[in-house]
């Protein structure tokens, strides 16, 4: 390869460099202000692109694309201030990140408005008016729109650098970003300031996915894509931060195009083809930034955020009347067999709300208790559910030895990944977790040899009598039973006390002789290694398993199910999963536009229920004057 | 309270879920499921295909007498829900056979499903090879034409362009590594001094064109065998095309012909890349005129080769149907076997050897009319031309799946 090759592309990474810029910024703001874990960026990010197609196709010519492209931003803009003052307003004294479950919802409503406004087809935009060409550059034809869209980005950084800077706007932003409540208490108006961000943000996410139109056709998977690789960016660059924002969609774009530049190579005793890893080289970029300086790269340590939603109560023993409403529950299950002779499909559902339960419990011990929001929770469930298959298949273990295995499996992947994750704290742990189950699924993704690649491990049913689906079910509880009694049991012993202490006031707990990053660090594998039941189980149930089951969608629906039970009680988990896991089910037969059902649904919910379900039937109790509830 | 009126109400949604759907006595019900949400552009014509097919069946009184019930699910985009829907369909809704299915991983647990619960399966439209052959089983038939046939039926093409030098550029996944491992393998044997000089293996929906297109322009191919599709192609196609990569060089590429693929690229289309496809305006065989009349007369659209996916899937199950009158698995599996099918492509047929249908599908160049992309020198290539013998694939089965 010749230099002028590298250099060129390290041109190609730029223009691309650019389109990560607009949506991380965005982002990055958002998240800055008002502490949102904003997911449906990508949606806006979307509608951008659509809005953008429909204008410059509709309108025509040179306006129509140019003007286009502003006019989208703008609507964009004003998309983004309804959802803050329509939503998002209603639940900011809700506990930290219920807002994701809010965003998460319209995730799911955006998409099916688009595919109900614009059809399912691919929409390809037309070339950019006077820009349609290409430029000689070291010998090579560079797009002409690419040269804007690299001149393009840092102008706008500039831009954006100065209002932040001398603006009073600006300033604001940046008190706002470091101490929200100081800046409330000096009587400027939030309400105002945090609809302006979102806008902005909004704004920016709508004019990046405005400028795509060019590149490449509007459709209904570019939000999930987007919002990935925005993560990835402003992790890597600094929350907060959007000249770190710039220079980490810099990084991540140039090495994906060195990737791609090197193409296949020969190391003597092994090929290896570099292409390959553009799978999964912004995480890999992610995990070493993370691991070396632990807020991004322009990052500071996140102000804390003071007493936004009601303290949370010491979680306590279960009420005898709770204690009675579980045996009652644990009853009607095990006669579940039963009751459902005649509709069997209610033991094969039942058996995947149990799978879930057991997922979403365990995720619920580190978020809840431990403090530690883990984005990649899927990645011990993914090591689960690969390690009894693997098992089965390769080693031929017996299907129980095999579901025994499995979690030790998954309990050295969080011993591993725990490690350097209980190093950091906040949205970055968040991120480095996803980060580690990314790497997870791309290493089963490719290992073709040992996993089966995109196919997965396929022929893995359980062995008799648990082959039917009474027998199985019953299994299933018998293990769902004792992963939570465990989890409980390491709640209420000292350990659980001082895993608490640690996320509550870590310096208090280091003070009085708990070594916090120990303590957290078992947390992490203890739950890792009850999630690898969830996975386990989950593979006999399928009789198949495949690298979905470590997607990001799979770790965002556990979080789902932990919020939207609630975070701050110990059954919140068990019912988040039961109802989310029903509802799912049931949404996907009722309608075409189930997604959009579902989202409706969520939201719903989490207008009535801004604690979750089962915080909301704690403090309904509490309030009829009867003891407080609020503990499995 | 409001928080109770909530949960009353979401309890109630719960319920009315739960329960059991009434069962009608004069219907025969298929199943379907597929990735409704993930894959819209292709599933979206394929649904309303299946729905002319119901229609058009039940408008001649049926199959036995009977009226056929088609119902429908999402599978959500990933096996394991993919799973529990097929169970759901079977166990709750009483279907007599599975079809649908779109990516591969998730046909082949599908299938695997079918093999273990002795259930029939037709999967519709998921192409992997291993689906027929090494996790081949008794309950699984497949329509579609397989990626080893659709490859196979671009070599004379890329033989006679007797370029040295190719660049593969490819989805990494199941369907794009597959696909390439076998035009490598076919054409070293054609050709055995040719050389692969680059390898651009892309994730899926998430190609970096500019970056990609360079790197083949670079390597400076002879040709190029591309089996990207949707979003990444309209990608790639649009840089190829600004950056002059086409240029002088011969394209074979998979299913770029496709209308769900070959229409977003509008004026873009790269003329003269050999295809397979679908030129759905320019068929004017009496079966496929028929089936068009039909089509646009119900939607006022025109087909995608989805609706002939979904159009096909429906009609293969109504002809076993009536062939075995029983309503078993196992007699539609025998059923199956050397079942002839009258489809908008002419008569076909399903072999018993393994499973797989031999509906072929059209080969040709693309070009450009009026603004828009379509086919021109295409021929109809007969699967059964492209599969291995039946002893082949008798050797690449596993044991007992016949």
């Amino acid at each position: 390869m010749t230099l002028n090759a590298l250099l060129f592309q390290a041109l190609n990474g730029l223009s691309t460099a650019s389109g990560l810029f607009f949506i991380a910024a965005g982002l990055s703001l958002i998240f800055g202000v008002t502490r949102i874990v904003n997911i449906a960026h990508g949606s806006l990010y979307m509608l951008g692109t659509y809005i953008a197609y429909s204008l410059a196709t509709k309108i025509g010519g040179a306006f129509g694309f140019w003007g286009g492209i502003v006019l989208t931003a703008l609507i964009v803009g004003v998309i983004g201030a309804l959802i803050e003052i329509v939503l998002l307003r209603r639940i900011y004294r809700a506990p930290e990140l219920f807002q994701l479950l809010a965003t998460f919802a319209l995730v799911l409503v955006i998409n099916d408005a688009t595919l109900w406004l614009w059809g399912p087809e691919d929409l390809l935009g037309p070339r950019a008016p006077g820009l349609a060409g290409a430029v000689e550059i070291f010998g090579r034809r560079l797009p002409s729109y690419d040269l804007f869209l690299i001149f393009i980005a840092p102008a706008v950084l500039i831009v954006l650098h100065f209002a932040l800077a001398k603006t009073r706007f600006g300033r604001l932003m940046r008190a706002a970003t470091q101490d929200r409540e100081m800046v409330g208490a000096l009587g400027v108006n939030q309400a105002v300031l945090f609809t302006s961000v979102f806008a902005l943000g909004a704004l920016l996410a709508g004019l990046g996915g405005a400028l795509q139109v060019a590149r490449e056709p509007a459709n209904l998977a570019t939000d999930l894509v987007a919002i990935g690789d925005a993560f990835v960016v402003v992790v890597v660059g600094g929350m907060g931060s959007i000249t770190g924002a710039y220079l980490a969609a810099i990084i991540i774009a140039e090495v994906k195009a060195l990737c791609i530049a090197i193409g296949v190579v020969n190391l003597g005793f092994v090929t290896v083809n570099f292409s390959k890893f553009t799978l999964v080289a912004e995480f890999i970029v992610m995990a070493i930034v993370l691991i070396a300086r632990p807020y991004g790269l322009l990052g500071k340590p996140q102000g804390v955020v003071r007493s936004v939603a009601e303290p949370e109560a010491p979680i306590r023993p279960a009420t005898p009347m709770l204690k009675v409403l579980g045996a009652v529950v644990l009853v009607l299950l095990l006669a579940l067999p039963l009751l459902a002779q005649t509709s069997p499909y209610v033991l094969v559902l039942a058996t995947d709300v149990l799978i879930a339960v057991i997922f979403a419990t365990s995720l619920h011990f580190i978020m809840g208790p431990g403090g530690m929001h883990s984005f990649g929770h899927a990645a011990y469930f993914g090591l689960g559910a690969y390690g009894a298959a693997l098992l089965v298949k390769l080693a031929g273990f017996p299907m129980l030895a095999a579901l025994f295995t499995a979690p030790l499996v998954a309990l050295l992947g969080a011993l591993l990944f725990g490690w350097f994750a209980v190093r950091l704290s906040g949205v970055y742990l968040a991120m480095l977790t996803l980060a580690f189950a990314q790497i997870v699924w791309a290493l089963v993704f490719q290992w073709e040899g040992f996993t089966g690649g995109s196919n997965g491990v396929i022929g893995v049913w359980p062995a008799a009598p648990f082959n039917k689906s009474w027998a199985y079910f019953l299994l299933a509880l018998a293990f769902t039973v004792i992963a939570i009694l465990v989890l409980r049991r390491f709640l209420f012993a000292p350990f659980g006390y001082a895993m608490r202490a640690g996320r509550d006031s870590p310096l208090r707990a280091e003070a009085i002789g708990i070594d916090v990053k120990r303590i957290h660090w078992l947390g992490f594998a203890i739950a890792g290694c009850v999630c690898g039941i969830a996975g386990g189980l989950f593979a006999f149930a399928k009789g198949s398993i495949s690298p979905e089951a470590i997607s990001v969608s799979r770790s965002i629906d556990g979080l789902v199910m932990v919020l939207l039970g609630g975070i701050q009680t110990l059954v919140g988990p068990i019912v988040g999963a039961s109802v989310y896991a029903v509802l799912q089910d049931t949404v996907m037969r009722q309608t075409e536009y189930w997604r959009a059902l579902l989202g409706v649904i969520i939201l719903v919910l989490v207008l009535a229920f801004p604690q979750g379900i089962a915080g909301a039937l704690s403090a309904l109790s509490r309030k009829l004057g009867r003891k407080p509830g609020g503990a499995a | 309270m409001r928080a109770q009126a909530y949960l009353y109400s979401l309890a109630f949604v719960l319920a009315a879920g739960l329960a059991a759907p009434a069962a009608a006595q004069d219907t025969i019900k298929i199943g379907e499921l597929n990735s409704y949400k993930s894959q819209p552009a292709f599933l979206d014509p394929y649904k309303k295909g299946m729905e002319l097919a119901i229609e058009e069946i039940n408008g001649k009184g049926g199959v036995n007498g009977k009226k056929l019930e088609l119902v429908s699910r999402d599978d959500g985009g990933n096996p394991g829900e993919a799973v529990r829907v097929a169970e759901e369909l079977v166990t709750r809704e009483g279907v007599v056979a599975l079809s649908g299915t779109f990516l591969s991983n998730i046909g082949l647990a599908v299938a695997n499903f079918a093999g273990q619960k002795k259930v029939f399966f037709l999967a519709s439209e998921p192409l992997t090879d291993k689906i027929t052959w090494a996790e081949g089983n008794k309950y699984t038939y497949r329509l579609r034409a397989t990626t080893y046939m659709q490859t196979a039926m671009l070599m004379p093409a890329a033989i006679a362009a007797h370029a040295k030098r190719w660049a593969l550029v490819y989805p990494n996944y199941e369907y794009g590594q597959s696909a390439v491992a076998t035009f490598k393998e076919m054409i070293k044997k054609a050709q055995p001094d040719v050389e692969f000089v680059t390898d651009q293996a892309t994730p899926l929906g998430k190609l970096d064109a500019g970056a990609v297109a360079q790197a083949i322009d670079d390597a400076k191919p002879d040709a190029i065998f591309n089996v990207l599709f949707g979003p990444d192609l309209a990608k790639f196609v649009r840089e190829g095309n600004t950056r002059g990569v086409f240029k002088n060089r011969t394209v074979v590429s998979l299913l770029s012909g496709e209308p769900e693929y070959l229409d977003p690229l509008g004026a873009e289309t790269p003329v003269g890349w050999t295809v397979t496809g679908y030129p759905w305006d320019k068929i004017k065989t009496p079966e496929h005129v028929a089936f068009l009349t039909a089509y646009q007369k119900k939607y006022s659209d025109y087909p995608r080769l989805g609706s002939i996916v979904g159009y096909t899937t429906v009609k293969s199950l109504a002809a076993g149907l009536a062939k075995t009158k029983a309503l078993d698995a196992n007699s539609l599996v025998e059923a199956f076997k050397g079942l002839y099918v009258q489809s908008p492509f002419g008569a076909f047929q399903y072999r018993a050897s393994d499973h797989q249908a031999t509906m072929g599908a059209f080969v040709g160049k693309l070009a450009l009319e009026k603004g828009k992309g379509t086919m021109d020198d295409f021929k109809y290539v007969d699967g059964a031309s492209v599969l291995p013998s039946d002893a082949e694939v008798a050797k690449l089965r596993p044991a007992g799946a016949n």
